[in-house]
């Protein structure tokens, strides 16, 4: 079909900006002309230390960036007093100082021109670029309304973008991280505990006695404080349960395995409930006092044995028995994991309330070694005006759907950009801020209809992602170590804020988010939204609320507050009301009865891969972060791509060696782009391949990432959607292995 | 399965996949340095011996190649160096438990001596040749009367020489290929050898080239113990060892050294001698090309297959 | 004073925060690395077991590297810690072809590089950066002469190993199992 958009490959701008930009900062690493008898000294001089905090993942951990004698940046370290990384950042972050110095970076704004099939981009001035921003902004706001406008963020920056939209009068905000992570599992826990379980997560890791992980792979994926608690948790002795049918490194310093058949987790769930309520290994006096439903549950369960899960998950009724009984040793000090990414296989919303039920039974939620309450410092707003009440918003896409969701779904978005009869209007344009949704969203081809029915489409980033190739107009923007950004606030156990200050001036002609909002806001006649005249100005009138300053905040970085709400642990026997139908902790969900959808979890059996094909699993490594990082000269040096995982028995019977690329071809007849290194390895079940997401990029400016690896994103066309909250099950894939170049074989 | 991998994308240039620090200059520099080591001890020891008349070639000609040779291959170290500007640290101190430092010191002293040796037999080769400086014919006089002092230090020195190209090898442990002490005794016999085939070759003597054909017949002899018992020692060492000597017993380094180092460079070279002394015509030539080829093939190969050879990984 | 690391296997994740924080603090080139991850899994499906380690210059008490050195670059400090004088390195590979780790690299500017124990933070009294940045906290780094150092505090109390120890250079590298 005829696009109207061509993918554009940023190799065509003008070379302009790019020896701008190489005249600026030499990488630190070039050799220094020394005399012929003597060297100069290599080691670096700390000369000064600026405070930021990570943006290279969701952690957002606070540190220090440290610049040399020569005004160089050459390393970012961790703020000892932050509660997320206590002095240490992982490796993505150290490496972080790779975002900056990386030079293929976007320089300045481009916007496409030409007639589709013969489309390029081309540089323009910041003018010029917001003009059409803002002239395309205003004239869809007449011709359609505000409401018909969708943000796409993922990062800090993105809120002063939402705060624009929402000055603008679009309520369509969303990040992918709801319906695409973690959304099934704070829909779940709020209608059990009445509380999200928030990131970061609130789970007390570092005082528990068994930690039980159970579609988790903390250790590859670096959720910096959580591996930092493990850590400490095993120093203590606490017992490790990890259920993964691959071999994590989670596993490997487990002290139970239960090597799992994929998409049976919710019947082991039921059947750990089952023992757990049978030889009453449940915290009688906490469900006595706090829960509702008991009986409920414990006639759902009757039949849920260790020997029926058996039949499903191939893990031996006595190892079931065995880790409940561990678990239920271990109560309350025990934690069943939540997860993160939970979004499998379409029935994820019930099986985080089986999780939640099984941390309510054992007692863990709000005691210590098991859920603690968050809290978060409340920083005012600065002033501004009442936003406009919108009129639509994307729920009207979905009547009587989705009314237990209170976040935004991106995959909403997309269903209300693509035009349909049934509805009114649909969204006319998109600004994608720090996300490259076609490595984000599954079902690419869904992603790029809907992008070829948006009348405009704005991207800014740092880097020129694959999404960029789609853009009208690509904005640059600058480093998290080149810009001011609003006070952190993430919940934690003490309450605290977190300054992040730029310690260099924007390389190439890159701006922080908050200057193109308001730029974007002047000509969008929204300038009361923007009063302040400096960022810093904002800053400092927020921190000035809260009892600090901004030179207090330059100094120390991180600044800790007493609690104001409620105790770190508060379910020890005292009253507590919680945020649900009936006020307590519903084991039987009557906010889920009352939507129609089962108020207790029932395991469905899920379709299981044909003849030939492997169920596609893919996750993460430590030293990168989702596509993100992939380009990263620092990172890249630890992993230039990523590898498929094959059991050598399946190995054998492709006659796969170790080393050897083969492309990946998935069921719907999709074959990934570009072919991928086999590790033949025992880590992996037979019925099961294993890669890290976020390789293979199309961008050919990406100099380090383009061709390396391949793309998990482009194989998952199957989406299994959670009918509670729209969460798109993306673990229903299976690949099949083609050995000789797909091209080649089209060719000939 | 056993797998064993580096997951953090190391790839040291020289370094990963597996080591290649040294390329062609280290075995062309052992090469030349067997080749003088070899002349330099037969011109010195059949000097003491008193055998200038009958074996001119040995003792005044054959050594001329000595220096260049030298030259060539102290060049080929420089060449190596990847610090060049730094090279004359090397000269600034002694360092008895190196045997490079060795190796810098004694090519130091037996250069010039090599030199000197040489130039003392110039006017006989070249009778033409005019030193044109008084000082110069003086230092030839002296050089002439204390002949049988530099021939005892020539004969000390070549025999340093050529061992130590071989110790320098196997004092590197870390490299299981090379850590024998059979390498210094071999590369010392195959350093003799190639001299002893030049000298074969560049003789118009047929008594010399005799004595020498048998030399070389008892030189080649030795080497083919040496290396026999080299295998032998590989196979029953430790695992690492073994690993090493499966390179040559149907690893990728068998056909290369049977065949050139083995087969052309010793055996065949062998058989074409004792033809040749039991009467058959053999161009004197090609036993003494395949001698030298032999040679330098060997010591190539043991420089690469050596950095294969690890203990970890 | 004899200045060891010991790095806990039960731990480590291999997430390769101590190679790029080498990389950073040290001034290392894009494509040459001090340290590195390695990962050893043996067994079969689903018995296995996984071995991960983070390894670099051993800093042996009998360095091969120190001693086979022509000019005296390579050398030993106080603390045992073996460095590198760029001043004095020709160049020559004998030191890289020496080290049974091979954990030397040729470093592109000529002379001969490799993990100091990042001895001008150690001369400071900090950590080296990849014990200080480590998110496990598996790295231990201390005084093996001094018993209340964290070093000897942790190898009085679980069983370690080193590597290669066959080859006789005594590695201050212990790897807890």
């Amino acid at each position: 079909m005829r696009t109207r958009r061509d993918f554009l490959k940023i190799s065509a701008v003008g070379t302009g900006g790019v020896a701008l930009g190489l005249s600026t900062v030499k990488l630190a690493n070039a050799s220094t002309p020394g005399g012929i008898f003597s060297k100069k000294s290599k080691k670096q001089v700390v000369h000064e230390r600026f405070p930021t905090y990570c943006e290279v993942c969701f952690w957002k951990c606070a540190g220090w960036t440290y610049k040399d004698e020569n005004d160089k940046i050459f390393k970012i370290v961790g703020n000892e007093d932050d509660p997320h990384c206590n002095g240490r950042l992982c490796p993505r972050g150290t490496g972080g100082i790779g975002m900056y110095t990386d030079e293929d970076r976007l320089k300045k704004p481009l916007i496409r021109t030409g007639e589709p099939g013969n489309q390029s981009f081309r540089e323009a001035s910041w003018e010029e670029a917001l003009d059409l921003i803002a002239e395309n902004l205003t004239r869809i706001k007449k011709e359609h309304g505000p409401e018909c406008v969708a943000l796409f963020s993922h990062g800090t920056g993105g809120k002063m973008l939402a705060h624009l939209l929402k000055a603008y009068g679009s309520p369509n905000i969303t990040a992918p991280s709801f319906a695409q992570c973690r959304g099934p599992r704070e829909v779940a826990f709020t209608a059990t505990f009445g509380e999200e379980v928030m990131s970061p997560e609130r789970t007390d890791i570092r005082d528990t006695k068994c930690l039980v992980l159970i579609g988790s792979h903390i250790g590859e994926n670096m959720h910096n404080g959580q591996i930092q608690e493990m850590s400490e948790a095993i120093d203590k002795g606490a017992t490790i349960i990890t259920v993964d049918p691959r071999f994590s490194t989670a596993a490997s310093h487990s002290k139970f395995w239960l090597p799992i058949k994929p998409a049976t987790d919710m019947a082991l769930l039921m059947a750990w409930i089952h023992v757990i309520i049978k030889e009453e290994l449940y915290d009688k006096e906490y469900i006595q006092k706090y829960a509702y439903g008991f009986d409920q549950l414990k006639a759902h369960v009757k039949d849920m044995t260790p020997e029926w899960a058996y039949g499903i998950t191939t893990i031996e009724p006595e190892v079931i028995r065995k880790t409940a009984r561990e678990m239920g040793a271990a109560s309350p000090a025990v934690i069943v994991h939540p997860g993160r990414h939970v979004t499998w296989y379409g029935d994820d919303t019930q099986r985080s309330r089986a999780i939640a039920i099984l941390n309510a039974l054992l007692g863990s939620w709000g005691r210590r070694g098991g859920f603690f309450n968050p809290e978060a410092v409340h920083l005012p707003k600065y002033p501004s005006p009442e936003y406009p009440k919108p009129q639509k918003s994307w729920k009207d896409a979905f009547p009587g759907q989705y009314n237990l969701v209170n976040e935004v779904l991106t995959t909403g978005i997309c269903d209300a950009t693509i035009p349909n009869p049934d509805l009114g209007c649909n969204l006319k344009a998109w600004i994608i801020y720090g996300t490259n949704l076609l490595a984000t969203l599954p079902n690419q081809k869904k992603t790029i209809e809907s992008i070829n029915s948006l009348e405009f489409m704005v991207v800014i980033d740092t880097m020129p992602m694959d999404i960029t190739g789609y853009a009208d107009v690509v904005l640059p923007e600058c480093t998290y170590l080149e810009r001011y950004d609003g006070i952190r606030t993430s919940p934690h156990r003490e309450p605290n804020i977190a300054l992040r200050m730029p310690a260099a001036e924007p390389k190439y002609d890159s701006k922080p988010n908050y200057w193109i909002a308001k730029e974007l806001g002047k000509r969008l006649g929204l300038e009361e939204y923007f009063k302040w005249n400096t960022f810093e100005e904002k800053l400092d009138w927020q921190l000035k609320k809260v009892g600090s300053s901004l030179e207090e905040m330059k100094v120390l970085g991180v600044k800790k507050m007493s609690r104001e709400y409620d105790d770190l642990y508060s379910l020890n026997g005292e009253d507590y009301e919680f945020n649900t139908n009936t006020g307590k902790i519903e084991l039987y969900s009557t906010e889920l009865a009352n939507e129609g959808f089962d108020p207790i979890p029932k395991y469905t059996h899920h379709p299981e891969p044909p003849q030939g094909y492997y169920r596609l699993n893919y996750g993460r490594a430590p030293m990168h972060t989702f596509s993100r990082t992939a380009n990263n000269p620092n990172l890249t040096a630890l992993k230039k791509e990523n590898s498929v995982w094959v059991n050598p028995r399946v190995a054998k019977i492709w006659d796969l060696e170790n080393g050897q690329y083969v492309w990946l071809k998935n069921q719907d007849g999709v074959v990934s782009s570009f072919p991928i290194k086999v590790r033949v390895t025992e880590r992996i079940r037979w019925d099961s391949v294993y890669m890290v997401h976020g390789f293979g990029h199309l961008e050919k400016r990406l100099s380090r990432a383009y061709g390396k690896g391949a793309s998990d994103s482009e194989l998952v066309t199957h989406v299994m959607t959670d009918p509670i909250m729209g969460g798109t099950g993306m673990r229903g894939n299976f690949v099949t292995f083609i050995i000789n170049d797909p091209k080649k074989e089209v060719a000939s | 399965m056993k797998e064993e991998l580096i997951v953090s994308g190391r790839m040291n240039p020289g370094i990963d996949p597996y080591l290649h620090i040294w390329h062609w200059q280290i075995p062309l520099y052992l090469f030349l340095g067997g080749v003088a080591a070899g002349l330099l001890f037969f011109t010195s020891l059949y000097y003491i011996l008193g055998k200038e008349k009958e074996l001119p070639t040995a003792v005044k000609w054959a050594n001329f190649l000595a220096p260049v040779a030298l030259v060539v291959g102290l060049f080929a170290l420089f060449l190596d160096l990847k610090h060049k500007l730094f090279f004359w640290q090397l000269y600034t101190t002694i360092r008895l438990s190196s045997p490079m430092s060795w190796g810098a010191w004694t090519l130091m002293l037996i250069t010039p001596l090599a030199f000197v040796w040489s130039a003392s037999y110039l006017r006989e080769l070249v009778p033409s040749w005019d030193w044109k400086l008084k000082i110069l014919y003086d230092f030839e006089k002296l050089i002439i009367r204390y002949r049988k002092v530099i021939a005892w230090m020539l004969l000390l020195l070549s025999i340093i020489l050529g061992i130590y190209t071989g110790i320098l090898l196997s004092a590197f442990n870390a490299r299981p290929l090379w850590n024998t002490s059979l390498l210094g005794p071999l590369f010392l016999t195959s350093g003799l050898s190639t001299g002893a085939a030049i000298i074969m070759w560049m003789s118009k003597d047929h008594a010399e080239r005799a004595l020498f054909s048998k030399i070389d017949l008892i030189l080649i002899a030795t080497e083919l113990f040496f290396i026999i018992h080299l295998f032998m020692g590989f196979l029953a060492s430790t695992q690492v060892q073994i690993n090493a000597a499966e390179l040559f017993l149907g690893g990728e380094f068998t056909v290369s050294f049977w065949v050139f180092v083995i087969l052309l460079g010793l055996v065949l070279p062998a058989i074409l001698e004792i033809l040749e002394l039991r009467g058959y015509k053999v161009p004197v030539a090609i036993p003494a090309i395949l001698i030298l080829f032999g040679g330098l093939m060997f010591r190539f190969i043991m420089v690469e297959a050596g950095q294969i050879t690890r203990y970890l990984y | 004073m004899r200045y060891a690391m010991a790095i806990d296997t039960k731990k480590c994740v291999g997430c390769g925060d101590c190679v790029v924080a080498c990389q950073t603090e040290n001034n290392v080139p894009i494509g040459y690395c001090r340290d590195w991850v390695v990962e050893n899994v043996a067994g079969t499906y689903p018995q296995i077991e996984l071995e991960i380690r983070s390894e670099r210059c051993n800093h042996c008490e009998n360095a091969p590297c120190v001693r086979c050195c022509p000019t005296g670059a390579s050398y030993i400090v106080e603390g045992g810690v073996v460095l590198v004088e760029p001043n004095k390195c020709i160049g020559c590979g004998a030191c890289i072809e020496s080290c049974p780790y091979d954990a030397r690299y040729s470093h592109p500017d000529g002379y001969v590089d490799k993990c100091t124990f990042c001895f001008h933070r150690v001369q400071k009294g900090q950590d080296p950066a990849c014990v200080s940045v480590c998110p496990t906290n598996c790295m231990y780094f201390g005084d093996l002469d001094n018993p209340n150092s964290d070093v000897s505090k942790v190898l009085a109390t679980r069983k370690f190993k080193v590597l290669a120890p066959e080859a006789g250079t005594n590695p201050k590298i212990y790897y807890l199992i």
